[in-house]
């Protein structure tokens, strides 16, 4: 095993400190480490997008990097889009109307997507927001109503 | 799956990294974006022993003009070529073909340089150096050198870097007056690599004739493959609709497309001709504008 790095992290506004092989993924160390299982692993090769988050802002997939690279950064996993433990973020919200999941699999990864999307472009066409969710693969919605869903939270947004 | 074991250092000073490759070579690996690199180790198609992370080279992620040229530090992330305002001036073919690069996401990791070390003659960057005879920085404890993209492309993933060299900075020329471009490729789904894709540069004289032409190929060899005789069959010619044809045509003995699972070599000849007909007519009409 080759030797252990210190990881200095802010999660969703809260500060972790662990120590990790090189070898860990940052998914796996986001799921198993800190119990945040709320980002999904589909595939490990970067193809569906399940596993996106935020990192310093900016959406990544969490089984393309290693736990070792969030030192020092600040990331955002599903878990820290709602307000509370009882208010969705409006675009989970309109998801929630929308239909826009079925088994949830997909769920955070799109959700995580969207968000700086939608703060970027706030009235996107439906165009665009295909584009946007290009990189995140849904196996249940057929897409239409997560498009709607995206639509009703740029409505609502006004 | 999981990568194997390794060992890993972040540095932000390039004289360090160059020296710690120099130390190591093959053994180590450059982590840029790793969005080529961490599949393949997730896979453990790779399984380097170090890796050093150069993501804290800042000084390498630049898009500046200088002498006429367009000069792009190797770890610019892809999103940003998508979205620079120089690149869409001074490069439009690049801007044109970055939304056909992997999706949003990846192009938030992935790095200019990254791509052209890898060489996937699947991918678009390098194609786009080969295309607007970009030039690379290759940089090592031993020196700088730069190397042409037509010498840079050697074979399936490999390239002219040594074991030392790290790729540092690349330089678009400028493109000549009356020079129009062209990108276009075909992928089952979008971001998902191209079946076949084409980069067509073109330059017409005052009397609009073609003083100059380039096509470059994805996906139709082991690396960025270019059709000299096609392109050099439109030289001295009005671009009408026959010339464009008898290019397109010429371009079929100079692709050797592979062939894969989603497509078969003959299907892949066929879309290089529908491809080309439609890149060079789109790059004469830029040109023409
Ligand atoms: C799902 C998915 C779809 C994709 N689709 C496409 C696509 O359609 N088209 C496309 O072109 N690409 C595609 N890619 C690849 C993507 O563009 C990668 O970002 C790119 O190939 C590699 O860049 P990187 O910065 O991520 O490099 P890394 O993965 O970090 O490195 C790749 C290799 O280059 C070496 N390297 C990196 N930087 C340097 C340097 N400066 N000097 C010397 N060596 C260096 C590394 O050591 C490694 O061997 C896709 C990737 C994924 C995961
Ligand atoms: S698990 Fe990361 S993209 Fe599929
Ligand atoms: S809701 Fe089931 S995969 Fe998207």
């Amino acid at each position: 095993m080759s030797e252990l790095h210190t990881v200095n992290v802010t999660i969703n506004g809260k500060k972790y400190e662990r120590q990790v092989e090189p070898r860990l993924l940052l998914s796996d160390f986001l799921r198993h480490e800190l119990g945040l299982s709320g980002t999904h692993v589909g595939c490990e090769h970067g193809v569906c997008g399940a596993c996106t988050i935020l990192y310093d802002g900016v959406p990544a997939r969490s089984c393309l990097m290693f736990a070792v690279q969030a030192n020092g950064h600040t990331l955002t996993t599903v878990e820290g889009l709602a307000k509370s433990q009882t208010e969705l973020h409006p675009l989970q919200q309109a998801f929630h109307e929308a239909h826009g999941l079925q088994c949830g699999f997909c769920t955070p990864g799109f959700l995580v997507t969207l968000v700086p999307f939608l703060e970027e472009n706030p009235r996107p066409t439906e165009e665009e927001i295909r584009e946007a969710i290009s990189g995140n693969l849904c196996r249940c919605t057929g897409y239409q109503h997560i498009v709607d869903a995206v639509k009703l939270a740029a409505e609502k947004g006004k | 799956m999981k990568p194997a074991s390794f060992d890993y250092v972040a540095l932000d000073s390039l004289e360090a990294v160059l020296a710690l490759k120099a130390q190591h070579g093959d053994e180590a690996k450059f982590l840029a974006g790793g969005q080529s690199l961490i599949p393949a180790m997730n896979f453990r198609l790779a399984q380097p022993a170090l890796l050093v992370d150069v993501n804290g080279l800042a000084a390498l992620n630049f898009i500046r003009r200088v002498d006429g040229e367009l000069r792009i530090g190797a770890l610019t992330r892809q999103r940003q070529l998508e979205r620079d305002p120089l690149v869409k001036q001074h490069a439009p073919l690049v801007a044109e073909a970055m939304p056909f690069v992997a999706h949003p996401q990846i192009r938030n990791r992935g790095t200019l340089g990254g791509s052209l070390a890898h060489a996937d003659p699947a991918a678009e960057l390098p194609v786009m150096a080969a295309a607007l005879g970009a030039k690379l920085k290759a940089v090592s404890a031993r020196g700088e050198r730069w190397i042409a993209a037509d010498d840079f492309f050697r074979s399936l993933f490999t390239t002219d870097l040594a074991a030392d060299e790290m790729l540092t900075e690349i330089a678009f020329p400028n493109l000549p007056p009356r020079a129009g471009t062209a990108f276009i490729e075909f992928a089952r789904r979008r971001g998902d690599y191209a079946l076949m894709g084409v980069a067509a540069v073109v330059t017409l004289s005052g009397d609009g004739v073609c003083r100059d032409a380039r096509l470059v190929y994805l996906n139709a060899g082991e690396t960025p493959t270019v059709a000299r005789k096609a392109a050099g069959l439109m030289r001295g010619q009005k671009p009408s609709s026959s010339a464009i044809e008898a290019a397109a045509r010429e371009a079929d003995s100079e692709i050797e497309p592979m062939g894969n699972v989603h497509a078969s070599p003959a299907y892949q000849r066929h879309l290089a001709r529908v491809l080309t007909r439609r890149a060079l007519t789109t790059a004469f009409e830029r040109a023409q504008a």
